[in-house]
């Protein structure tokens, strides 16, 4: 029997923060991947770890509705036909930071070294974080699909670290937890 | 420039609050690395002279945090820290894994030296480039669990406001000592992510002694150049596969061996090791991870194997508790050592003494040795400040504990370590309680025994230049050289297999670019390290003074037959282990008193070490 084919179908990287384990295996894949060089704030992903064991990996959740993308005053923002990932034009941006303050998890940074921003590209549909991830057995992270169908919910995991942390934190640790919620 | 380095290393002196940057010529990088290999170098060179008059808590000790060349790209990111060592008065390179590693050399470091006392606590930052020296008044006093989550609001905070346009900043990486530190706790630990130690060594109390909380470290740049930068993801990769073929290691973890290491191998200490042998189930790991584990794998910064897991105690008494594994050390030491057995109370233990800042392994090796005085009635329930630290008693092992970290009662004397603390107890009791010490020149030995002849080596502490370490043991067919490698590259020496050295040489080139081989580093640079180690153990001081011929041995204990398990009534003979020893001192290169000879020390080029101990030749 053959699948029914959704033409829409674009790539994600599903993300099921409770099994990172940490290893940031992610961000040296993301940053040999595009700065040729392990530089964890230069990597797309990064791993926050606000509270010991609450590891957040935090990376760009392709919100259907593109908020950073349309706060961007130079148009140095695009999204991808293909993969619907947003596509960063280093040379237009000029590293003003609105698209960070549009998104709702506040996950763009600038690039350490260059005046543009950083965001998730999807490693143009084939995520070098998933793949590893996935090798190492965590699943932490893994390579999905994007469907039209419940859209919504992928907006959600544009979520700040700190939110994210208070809901694990409690988790993991059970009401001890909340001791170390900011 | 240098592949693999920053190149930064920066002298702190924290009594006159200067900062200045020092430089290392490559030669000396290529032959000592960084971590302990380096640290070693720069104590003696500083110190060397006047060795066994240093205090290893005055403000003229020094405290090194060292990177190594292959910290953050060989499978995990470790740090090394150093000094005179005020357990063993020689020197250790202690290290421990987290992500602070990563951030002080993505911050553009590879090392720091720091001198001096403050006036009052302080705490170092190092960011991109600088080091600050910042008020730690406010987190004096706090535990491990308490200060990471200050700093890392603090210092957060700090980079929001001091670069507000980057976007989110991640949390900073942290090295820091809690309460045991702080009152010089012989065998305080410094501590990394609420439960990584560098726990031998008991630098926590150097950091103490100089009034430094924590070094916090958050960096924005790439990890040092590397030489063959195209060579280096295929590499990772193969290395990563290599692993991820073997699941089973990182699934338990060394936990594992909890169970086995006592009902099979007969080697794990029960009730400060006078037994070897148990076969309580109830410790095994299937228990820890249906009942305790949160998270089945954690990991530090790069690495694949994720030998950690977290645990904690969700209800009961003891609810509350959290805690790594404990891996396999902890559920011997804070568990069996102490007769427990149950894994809450194994996960407690490990949480009291993490948040306490203790060393896992030493501070619950004195503390079974004091259970023991209690056991024999030697020391009673007055001396404890009213705790009874009875076998299997997780709660009162916990109080045990922090009497130590706090040093009250006969807590400030076992604050100074099971080997001072037997001195002065058998002092205060007129009864001679140094044979239930458990220990080899100053520090506690590490969860593995040696009288089955069949797990560790009759005569591997007893020759250690780091003493009771378990992970540095001069042991045939490795030298004590082969873990000098590890400790001075600063990588992990256990994700690839214990004592595994072969996998290093080709990352050391692609980072590098320098071609070394084994055979050079076992007779030649590694050994060079471990003769320094070996005098400066030997010159000691200015408290304890070692005599070759009587501590180059293990404790009486050892040589008391096995009581119990498969192994019933096996001890190694003690006047074979002394023959053993005479033809150990010869391949060593040290003579018949166990001293280096010249002939060795001139060979590797250590012409004021040969000065310094001449004294002791005559």
């Amino acid at each position: 029997m053959s699948a029914i084919p959704i033409p829409t179908l674009k790539p994600w990287v599903v993300r099921d923060y409770i099994k990172c384990s940490g290893c940031r295996l992610c961000e040296i894949a993301c940053s040999l991947h595009h700065e040729g060089k392990i530089w964890p704030e230069a990597s797309r992903i990064r791993v926050f770890m606000l509270v010991p064991g609450v590891e957040v990996p935090h990376l760009c959740a392709q919100c259907s509705t593109y908020p950073c993308v349309a706060a961007c005053p130079v148009d140095a923002l695009s999204v991808s036909e293909e993969t619907g990932a947003v596509i960063v034009d280093n040379a237009a941006c000029t590293a003003c930071g609105l698209c960070i303050a549009a998104c709702p998890g506040e996950i763009p940074h600038l690039h350490p070294d260059q005046p543009h921003i950083v965001i998730c590209d999807l490693c143009g549909g084939d995520p070098e974080c998933a793949k590893i991830c996935e090798q190492a057995g965590y699943l932490a992270l893994f390579k999905g699909s994007r469907t039209q169908r419940g859209a919504k919910n992928y907006d959600l995991y544009a979520k700040n670290p700190e939110e994210i942390t208070a809901n694990l934190v409690v988790n993991l640790y059970g009401e001890k937890g909340e001791e170390f919620i900011e | 420039m240098t592949y693999g380095y920053t190149g930064k290393f920066t002298e702190v002196n924290l009594t006159s609050s200067c900062i200045t940057d020092v430089s290392l010529d490559e030669m000396v990088l290529r032959q000592y690395l960084g971590g302990r290999g380096l640290a070693t170098k720069i104590l003696w060179d500083r110190l060397g002279g006047q060795w066994s008059h240093i205090d290893p808590l005055g403000a003229e000790n020094l405290f090194l945090v060292l990177a190594g060349p292959l910290t953050g790209y060989m499978l995990g990111s470790r740090i090394c820290v150093s000094g005179k060592s005020p357990a063993s008065n020689g020197i250790t390179g202690s290290t421990a894994s987290g992500e602070f590693p990563v951030e002080f050399r993505c911050a553009g470091f590879d090392g720091l030296i720091i001198t001096g006392r403050a006036e009052s606590p302080v705490y170092l930052l190092v960011t991109d480039g600088q080091v600050e020296i910042r008020d730690a008044t406010k987190l004096w006093g706090l535990d491990g669990k308490q200060t990471t989550q200050a700093i890392t609001k603090e210092v957060r905070g700090l980079m929001q406001t001091r670069r507000p346009d980057f976007g989110l900043w991640k949390e900073p990486g942290i090295i820091y000592i809690g309460p045991a530190g702080e009152n010089l706790v012989r065998n305080a630990a410094v501590m990394q992510k609420w439960t990584h130690a560098c726990g031998y060594g008991g630098y926590g109390a150097v950091m103490g002694s100089k009034h430094l909380k924590a070094v916090v470290a958050k960096g924005t740049g790439p990890l040092p150049a590397v030489a063959h930068p195209k060579a280096l993801p295929p590499l990772l990769q193969k290395t990563y596969d290599e692993i991820f073929v073997d699941p089973q290691r990182g699934f338990w973890g060394t936990g594992a061996a909890g169970y086995s290491t006592g009902a099979e191998a007969s080697s794990e200490p029960v009730r400060n090791w006078q037994e070897e042998w148990h076969d309580e189930k109830s410790i095994g790991v299937i228990n820890l991870e249906t009942r305790n584990w949160v998270k089945r794998y954690w990991s530090d910064f790069g690495c694949p194997r994720a030998c950690m897991k977290l645990a904690t105690v969700r209800s009961g008494p003891l609810k509350g508790a959290i805690t790594d594994n404990p891996d396999y050390e902890l559920e011997a030491y804070c568990g069996t050592n102490l007769g427990i057995f149950d894994p809450d109370g194994v996960v407690y233990v490990s949480s009291v003494v993490d948040d306490l800042g203790l060393s896992g392994i030493n501070s619950a090796n004195t503390m079974g040795f004091a259970a023991e005085l209690y056991q024999r009635n030697i020391l009673t329930t007055e001396d404890f400040d009213g705790i009874a630290p009875t076998w299997g008693d997780a709660a009162a092992m916990g109080e045990l504990a922090k009497l130590i970290a706090e040093r009250r009662a006969i807590g400030d004397v076992l604050a100074e370590g099971t080997f001072r603390a037997a001195k002065t107890i058998s002092e205060l009791k007129g009864v001679d309680v140094t044979p239930y010490a458990v220990q080899f020149k100053g520090i506690e030995v590490g969860a593995h025994g040696i009288r089955t002849g069949h797990h560790f080596p009759y005569l591997g502490y007893a020759l250690s230049v780091q003493g009771g370490d378990h992970t540095s043991i001069p042991r045939p067919p490795l030298s004590e050289a082969s873990a000098a490698l590890t400790d001075s590259l600063v990588v992990c020496n256990i994700s690839l297999g214990f004592g595994r050295t072969d996998h290093i040489w080709p990352f050391l080139k692609v980072v590098t670019g320098w071609e070394m081989t084994q055979e050079a580093w076992m007779t030649v640079d590694g050994r060079r390290i471990i003769q320094i180690q070996r005098a400066a153990l030997l010159l000691g001081g200015p408290d304890v003074f070692w005599d070759p011929l009587v501590d180059d041995d293990n404790p009486p204990r050892w040589y008391h037959p096995l009581p119990s398990g498969p192994y019933k009534g096996s001890a190694p003979q003690r006047d074979e282990v002394l023959e053993m020893r005479k033809t150990a001192y010869a391949e060593m290169g040290w003579d018949a008193r166990g001293i280096p000879t010249t002939e060795e020390l001139e060979s590797l080029g250590l012409h004021d070490v040969d000065r310094a101990l001449a004294p002791l030749r005559t």
